[in-house]
Parts: C-alpha cells; sequence; structure tokens
C-alpha cells in the first residue's frame, strides 16, 4: 500500500505520512491537529466530521484518506478567510444557531456546500441537504433560520 | 465574618495566607492560582450556612485542598481585565454567557473585559456539579453578590485614594469616576501594582431588575466566534506532547468475565501498552488507529451473566422492588382518602403507562486526557461533575483529592448524562501504566453502551370523579423516578408513590429525570378525563388548578396557539399540557398530522409558554425551550434502548434514531417575564409538556390512545390500543 504524503488542505499542500486505509477525519485531526472536523458516529450517519472535498459535502469518518488523491480538502479552519468571517459563520452567531457548538463545524460546512449548488434552496431543499447532521441539542429551527440570513446576504438582500 | 475581617478588610495576600484565622489548607493549585492572578484586586466570596451553600462552596468527605466556606471568587488585574471563578461548567446551556452578564452588570465593566473560569477543580470553588437547573437560581446570586462587592470594594478604595466622599464616585463601563475633581480610573488600576484581597460575606447591594442594563438582553455566546470557526478545544480535541492514544477492550455484554484473554499478539505491536488490572482491559498506543489495531488483536472469551431483556422490562420493573434510600428512596405522597373518594366516584378511570429507557447521546462522546506528573495526577474531561469527577480519581487510585486535579474545557453537551467519570479513569489508568499522557474518546457504540441512560418506567393511575370534580388520584411510579410526582391540580384525595425498582441497565439523570415520565403519566390520564366527561381538555385543567403561574402559561400557551379555533381536519389534532419543575412552568401545545400511507406521526407545531422568575437573556432561554422540545420529540416518538441478555441491540444512531431537521416542527415560544420574582433555570423543565401534549393531539386526532413512550417508533399501530 501506497503512502499518502500529502493533502490539499485550505488551500495548501500539506506533508504527511499516512496509511491510506485511515479515515480522512482521523488524518485531519491527528496528524494536520485540525480539530474542528468532530467525531460523532464513525458511520455517517450524524455529520459533525462533514468536510468539503472540492467542494462537496463529505463524512470524513468514512471517507478513507487514499481516496483523496489530488481533491481540495476544505475544513472549518479554512472557511474564514484572513480572519473575516464567513456570511455562513455570521449568520450562525447572529441568529445564536449553537449551543454546545460541536455540530457546529458540520452544520456549516454541509451549508455551505449546498449553497454552492444552489444558491437560492427553497425550505424543503435546506431541510433534505441538512438532514444528515445531527444537533442534539436541537438548534435545528435556528440553523435553518441561518442558513437562511446567510442566503439573503449572500443575494446582497437586507440583513 | 468573623470580627477581624470586618476591621481589616483589606488585606495583603502575605498576611492573609498567613492569618490563622482561614482554616483553608491550601496547596499547591491555590498558590498556582495566586501567581496566575497577579497584582490586582482579588475578592472572595464567602457563603454563610445559607441555602446556597449545599449547592457552592461547601463538599462532603475529608482532604480539603481549597477553601471550604469560599463559594466564588473574582479577581480585577491592574489593567481592568476581570476574572471570575465558578465551578460550573458549560455543556451548551449558554451559562458562560449568562454568568459572564451578571458580573458585568454588578461590576459595571465590559463584557469581554470579563473572563470566566470554569470547572477547574484546581482554580475554582468547590461545586457539586452542573445539574437540577441550579446555575441560575445558585450561582447567578453568587456571582452578582460577588460582582457587587468587588464594585463596593473598589469605591472605597477610591474614596480612599482620593479623599473624597464615596457616594460622589460612580462606576460606569469599567471606569471609576469621580467627576467633581475630573479623576477616574480604571477599575484595576487602584490596585497599584499590589495584590489586595477581600473577603466579603454581607450583601451589598444588588441591581434591582429594572435597572439591569446587561442582564435581561439578549447578548450573544459571549465566545460564539470560537465554536463557528472550529478553534474551539473539546476534551477530544486535545494534545500534549507525547500522548498516546488509549482505547478499551469491553466485554460482549453487562456483566462480563473474561473466560480466557489472550493479548499476546497486541503486546507485540510496536509501541502499544497493554494495561489489564482484573476486569480493566485497555491498550495505549501512538496513534488512535494503532490502538484500534491493538485492541482488535486482543482475543477475549467472556461470560455474560444471565439477564432482562427489552421484551421483559416492564414485568420486570413491578415484580422486582428494591430497598433503595436517598433520592433513589422510595416517597410518597397521601392526602384524604383515595380508597374512600374511589368508592363515592361516579367516574372511574385506571390506566398504565410505559416508559422506555432512552440514551442522551451527547454529539461528544465521553473523552479525557489524563497526565500524571509524579504522584500528581491532571484530567481534562467532558463532565458535569468536575468535583464529583476528582473523588472518583482519588478514590481509585488511592490519592488525596489535593493531588488530583479535573479541567472540564467547554464540553460537547451532556444533558444529564455526563455526572460520572469513567473516561477519566480509563484516561489515568493507561497514563499511568504508560508513563505518558494519554487520550481516551469513546466510540458512538461505547457511549451507547457504557454510560447510563435515563430510567424505564411503569406508572398506574386510578383516578376518581364525583359531579365533574377530580376527587381521587392515586399514582404509583415504579423505577423512573420521583421528579415532578407530585400533581399540581387540587384534588382533594391523593396517593403519590415513588416505588424503586431493580433496573436491568445501569440509569442515571436524564434532563428533567422522572419528571418527563411523571408529567407524561398524568397529562396523559387528565385528557383521558377530560374526554370521557365530555369536556375541553384546557377548561377541565383550568378548573382543577390553584397556581395561578400555571394557569398563566397554559392560557399564554393556548392563546398563542389559538387553541380555542383550533379545527378539525382529517388526520390533524390537537393536544395541551402543562407542568411545574425545578422553578419552571411550562405550557405545551403540539399540533401533529399523520401521514395515512405509514400511519407516521408528524409533529407540525408546537407552541411552548414558560416562566421562570425574572430572565436573564430572553433568546438563551427562548434557544434552550426550542432545545428542550426539539430533544423532547426523539423520547415521545421514537427514541428507545432495545437489549437483550446484556447487550443493547441499537447503539448506533443507524438503528436508534434521534431527531432530525426533518423531524422538527414549527416552534413558537412565549416568555412570560416575571421581573418580581428570582430567576430559576430553564434547561429541563420544557421538556416535560411535549410527550403529553403529542399523545393528546394523536387521539384527538385518530382516536388511539397511546400510553407508552415512546407513542410511535413504527408508525401507529393499526387498531385502537387499550
Amino acid at each position: 500500500m501506497t503512502r499518502i504524503k500529502h493533502l490539499n488542505v485550505n488551500g495548501a499542500r500539506r506533508e504527511v505520512d499516512a496509511d491510506p486505509e485511515r479515515s480522512l477525519l482521523n488524518v485531519l485531526r491527528d496528524d494536520l491537529e485540525l480539530t474542528g472536523a468532530k467525531y460523532g458516529c464513525g458511520e455517517g450517519q450524524c455529520g459533525a466530521c462533514t468536510v468539503l472535498v472540492d467542494g462537496q459535502a463529505r463524512r470524513s469518518c468514512v471517507t478513507a484518506v487514499g481516496r483523496i488523491g489530488e481533491s481540495r480538502i476544505t475544513t472549518i479552519e479554512g472557511v474564514a478567510s484572513e480572519g473575516r468571517l464567513a456570511p455562513l459563520q455570521q449568520a450562525f452567531l447572529e441568529e445564536n444557531a449553537l449551543q454546545c457548538g460541536y455540530c457546529t463545524p458540520g452544520m456549516i460546512l454541509s451549508a455551505l456546500a449546498l449553497l454552492r449548488e444552489n444558491t437560492a434552496p427553497t425550505e424543503a431543499e435546506v431541510i433534505r441537504a441538512m438532514d444528515g447532521n445531527i444537533c442534539r441539542c436541537g438548534v435545528y429551527p435556528r440553523i435553518l433560520s441561518a442558513i437562511r440570513r446567510a442566503t439573503a446576504l449572500a443575494e446582497g438582500g437586507e440583513q | 465574618m468573623k470580627e477581624e475581617s470586618r476591621k481589616d478588610p483589606i488585606l495583603e495576600p502575605e498576611r492573609y495566607e498567613l492569618d490563622e484565622r482561614q482554616p483553608y489548607r491550601l496547596g499547591w493549585a491555590r498558590r498556582e492560582f495566586l501567581q496566575l492572578s497577579g497584582a490586582g484586586l482579588f475578592i472572595l466570596l464567602t457563603t454563610d450556612p445559607a441555602p446556597a451553600a449545599q449547592e457552592s462552596g461547601r463538599r462532603r468527605g475529608s482532604g480539603q485542598s481549597l477553601p471550604e466556606e469560599i463559594s466564588a471568587w473574582l479577581h480585577v488585574a491592574e489593567d481592568g481585565r476581570v476574572t471570575a471563578f465558578t465551578g460550573k461548567v458549560e455543556v451548551g446551556q449558554n451559562a458562560r454567557t449568562s454568568l459572564t452578564q451578571v458580573v458585568a452588570e454588578e461590576l459595571h465593566c465590559p463584557l469581554d473585559s470579563i473572563q470566566l473560569v470554569m470547572g477547574d477543580t484546581a482554580l475554582t470553588p468547590y461545586d457539586r456539579g452542573t445539574f437540577g437547573s441550579l446555575t441560575t437560581p445558585t450561582m447567578v446570586p453568587q456571582l452578582r453578590r460577588m460582582a457587587a462587592a468587588a464594585r463596593e470594594t473598589l469605591l472605597d478604595l477610591a474614596a480612599r485614594e482620593w479623599g473624597v466622599a464615596r457616594e460622589a464616585i460612580s462606576v460606569q463601563a469599567g471606569q471609576i469616576t469621580h467627576s467633581a475633581s475630573q479623576r477616574s480610573a480604571g477599575l484595576g488600576e487602584l490596585s497599584r501594582g499590589r495584590k489586595l484581597a477581600r473577603r466579603v460575606s454581607a450583601d451589598p447591594a444588588m441591581t434591582p431588575p429594572e435597572k439591569w442594563q446587561m442582564t435581561g438582553r439578549s447578548i450573544p455566546k459571549v465566545d460564539g466566534k470560537s465554536f463557528v470557526t472550529g478553534r474551539h478545544r473539546y476534551t477530544s480535541d486535545l494534545k500534549l506532547p507525547g500522548m498516546l492514544y488509549g482505547k478499551m477492550v469491553r466485554p460482549s455484554g453487562f456483566g462480563g468475565v473474561p473466560r480466557s484473554l489472550d493479548a499476546s499478539a497486541a503486546r507485540q505491536l510496536a509501541g502499544v501498552v497493554v494495561v489489564r488490572d482484573g476486569n480493566f482491559v485497555g491498550v495505549a498506543a501512538p496513534s488512535e488507529h494503532e490502538a484500534a489495531r491493538a485492541v482488535a488483536a486482543i482475543r477475549g472469551d467472556w461470560e455474560i451473566p444471565s439477564q432482562v431483556s427489552s421484551q421483559e422490562l416492564y414485568r420486570h420493573l413491578k415484580s422486582h422492588p428494591t430497598e433503595a434510600r436517598g433520592w433513589r428512596g422510595r416517597s410518597g405522597h397521601s392526602t384524604g382518602s383515595v380508597e374512600e373518594a374511589q368508592a363515592n366516584a361516579d367516574l372511574k378511570l385506571a390506566s398504565t403507562y410505559h416508559i422506555a429507557y432512552i440514551a442522551h447521546a451527547p454529539l461528544e462522546p465521553r473523552a479525557a486526557v489524563a497526565q500524571w506528573t509524579g504522584p500528581k495526577l491532571t484530567v481534562w474531561t467532558g463532565t458535569q461533575r468536575p468535583f464529583g469527577v476528582r473523588s472518583e480519581l482519588a478514590e481509585t487510585f488511592h490519592l488525596a483529592e489535593e493531588d488530583v486535579r479535573v479541567i472540564v474545557p467547554d464540553t460537547g453537551s451532556g444533558y444529564g448524562g455526563k455526572h460520572t467519570g469513567e473516561a477519566a479513569i480509563e484516561a489515568a489508568r493507561l497514563a499511568k501504566a504508560a508513563g505518558k499522557p494519554v487520550k481516551l474518546v469513546w466510540t458512538r457504540e461505547e457511549e451507547f453502551t457504557w454510560a447510563y441512560f435515563r430510567p424505564a418506567g411503569v406508572i398506574e393511575v386510578e383516578s376518581g370523579v364525583r359531579q365533574g370534580i377530580l376527587t381521587s388520584w392515586e399514582f404509583h411510579n415504579y423505577n423512573s423516578g420521583a421528579s415532578g410526582i407530585r400533581t399540581p391540580y387540587a384534588v382533594e384525595n391523593q396517593k403519590i408513590e415513588f416505588h424503586p425498582t431493580e433496573s436491568p441497565l445501569r440509569q442515571g439523570s436524564y434532563r428533567a429525570l422522572a419528571a418527563t415520565a411523571n408529567h407524561f403519566a398524568r397529562e396523559v390520564h387528565m385528557d383521558e378525563l377530560a374526554s370521557l366527561l365530555g369536556e375541553d381538555p384546557l377548561e377541565f385543567r383550568l378548573r382543577h388548578l390553584n397556581d395561578p403561574r400555571l394557569a398563566a402559561v397554559l392560557r399564554a400557551a393556548a392563546q398563542a396557539f389559538g387553541w380555542s379555533k383550533r379545527g378539525s381536519r382529517k388526520g390533524a389534532g390537537s393536544g395541551i399540557a402543562c407542568g411545574f419543575e425545578k422553578g419552571g412552568y411550562i405550557g405545551t401545545c403540539a399540533e401533529v398530522r399523520i401521514e395515512p400511507s405509514e400511519r407516521q406521526v408528524k409533529i407540525t407545531s408546537v407552541v411552548a409558554a414558560f416562566e421562570c422568575g425574572a430572565i436573564l437573556n430572553p433568546d438563551h432561554l427562548k434557544n434552550q425551550i426550542e432545545g428542550a422540545i426539539v430533544q423532547g420529540i426523539g423520547g415521545a416518538l421514537f427514541e428507545a434502548i432495545e437489549f437483550e441478555n446484556g447487550r443493547i441491540l441499537n447503539p448506533r444512531f443507524s438503528r436508534y434514531r434521534v431527531p432530525r431537521f426533518s423531524d422538527t416542527p414549527r416552534i413558537e415560544v412565549v416568555l412570560l417575564d416575571r421581573k418580581d420574582l428570582p430567576s430559576t433555570g430553564a434547561g429541563e423543565t420544557p421538556i416535560v409538556g411535549l410527550a403529553p401534549a403529542v399523545a393528546n393531539a394523536i387521539f384527538d386526532a385518530v382516536g388511539i390512545r397511546l400510553r407508552s413512550l415512546p407513542l410511535a417508533p413504527q408508525g401507529l399501530p393499526d387498531s385502537k390500543r387499550a
């Protein structure tokens, strides 16, 4: 098995030395100290580990790092640019769309992937896209509001 | 407080330490704390043996390392930065924010000048734990008092330094000002390089609710930014130099004893430490996957004792009483004669209700990082009881409590499920053997199996009505618990009993404890009675309520829901319920729709009215209520732990359904702000109204009376269930 020697993460080429069978989540967290992606279930059911791979939401806990190749990975640490929060991050704060915050990075990245594909999703489309992400604190209504708010921001609409 | 300190309220720390009137035995922890603090003003709040002392500032056991009667402390640095210390922890309930607001309110300083150190047994005062919705009723007043005392001390200091009348000095936005002489100083400036310490015990003047500026407002989560950027480090994110990754070898069932265990292959693996100590079997390895590989290489053959399974659960609970004591002990309440009232009733109803075991499933599973420094142990772990876990560690490793430090980073939720220190002990045991720090994070399956559950229960209710008046109420709860067991309705003859029983599964606290089960049985039974009497369930309740606060939330919920105008659509129904618990009052209305094809229950709308005294932070309160409703959907409709002979059959999210976006109804929260009443907690009580309101709405929709939680794990049954 060829070991994985580098990954493209958050716009930078990062050196690693990883067994290809290891999960992407594990390599990001333990080798690259990008701990924003969380372990929640290990079976792709809760979305806490969500990262973007070439812009698509991917459950990093069930993705072998050997399958990533040259794809571009975005973790929550790469969402804000130059210290400026992305509209979705801002919207999560404004809507208080978090309690313990453990699901928040996965929620933001799943929503980001949705909004890249569909700049004006309907409520039903948002629910369908987000339904794989669990929040045990139950802030779903606020997350929906945050996504709506971010959509409005992106459209240049009112706050 | 003692005379001496009244005479000489401002003490230099050296004298303070030598003060023989100080009964403290402060070890390394406090010295470290003083070093951290640096120059500035140091306020210690002493707790008189008042009710609050039961919650904080006292602890059982011996070997105190921290001041026993000090319940809170606060430091104002020279540059004006304020650090307040509390033994409470942050698990998503946003106590960090509300407590910060309270300090800012009384100290008159900006929110961002305040840092709250929480749940660190070396730095914060003793605290029993973050549970029971007690942070607001007990810690808020303590921090408020302490911050007010700090403000008063600063005014004293300024008056003395400037030689002006104290009354002419004001504090605003972190500045102490004497306008007549145009003098002003930052909050910490007057300490001028000195370390000043003051103990306070008297009640300083506190800001009345009508003058609140910082509290009573929707301040956003104080460190929200670190969560949306992924910067916050939970326990499971920590990494220490040279740290190993731990993993436990679990028996194949509860109570398992190894018949044989072969770890020889695992021991051969490079860098792997295998620890076997009695029934403790675990490994530590340089990486998580190497630890997993080592565990897989251990061959165990376990003897599992024969155990009760889900199918026999309710029969078992009814037939296995125990003689438990304390809060799990038998308890009851009785007034009048239910026997007589039943004999004279013209309407009698007897119903039995069942409540399944459910799991908390906090999204961050149990995790701990343990590090030994010589004989001293430091553990970072996500727990609601840092001092309790310290005791568990001290006991397990035969250490003095002052040699154990437990630090709780803001944690990925708990809901009552993180009172214990299993992961902390496991990590510490492995770290001890490895001679290196060890991190151990439970898998989801471990969290679903080896944590504890919300107790299952059987509840039997017998009631009697005479001429439309509820005259008899007999209520027996087997196993689930006594919280919320009393009825708030005026019934002349009552017999209410909690019967502790032997539980097949490990059980413990869960958001609102047994109040969810007891409210479910009571509020569904009330609905059954109303239906038998042909009366509106809201009117029937109101007619039997004497408590104006409970009636107020019930009316408010009904009004916002449009209860009186609710229509009857085919396959849709409305239900109502109310309750009182832990100082909070909840009224809940729910609307359900039954999907005709699969007979699935969809909750379409929930309106909750809540009152918990004076509101500290309306938006966070609303957030807690919404969260309780959403979490409550799981236990109401579909969550149940299935088990068979010592094994959990559904220990994964793919087999244990929790509420998701698509399960979430439209939620409207009505807050009743009672500025004239003390603030109480809100993290738990809002959950208790949901299940009965939904059950009653299902009855309204399709005429099926469901008396077991979860109500419809596989959709509704085809025919009416007795």
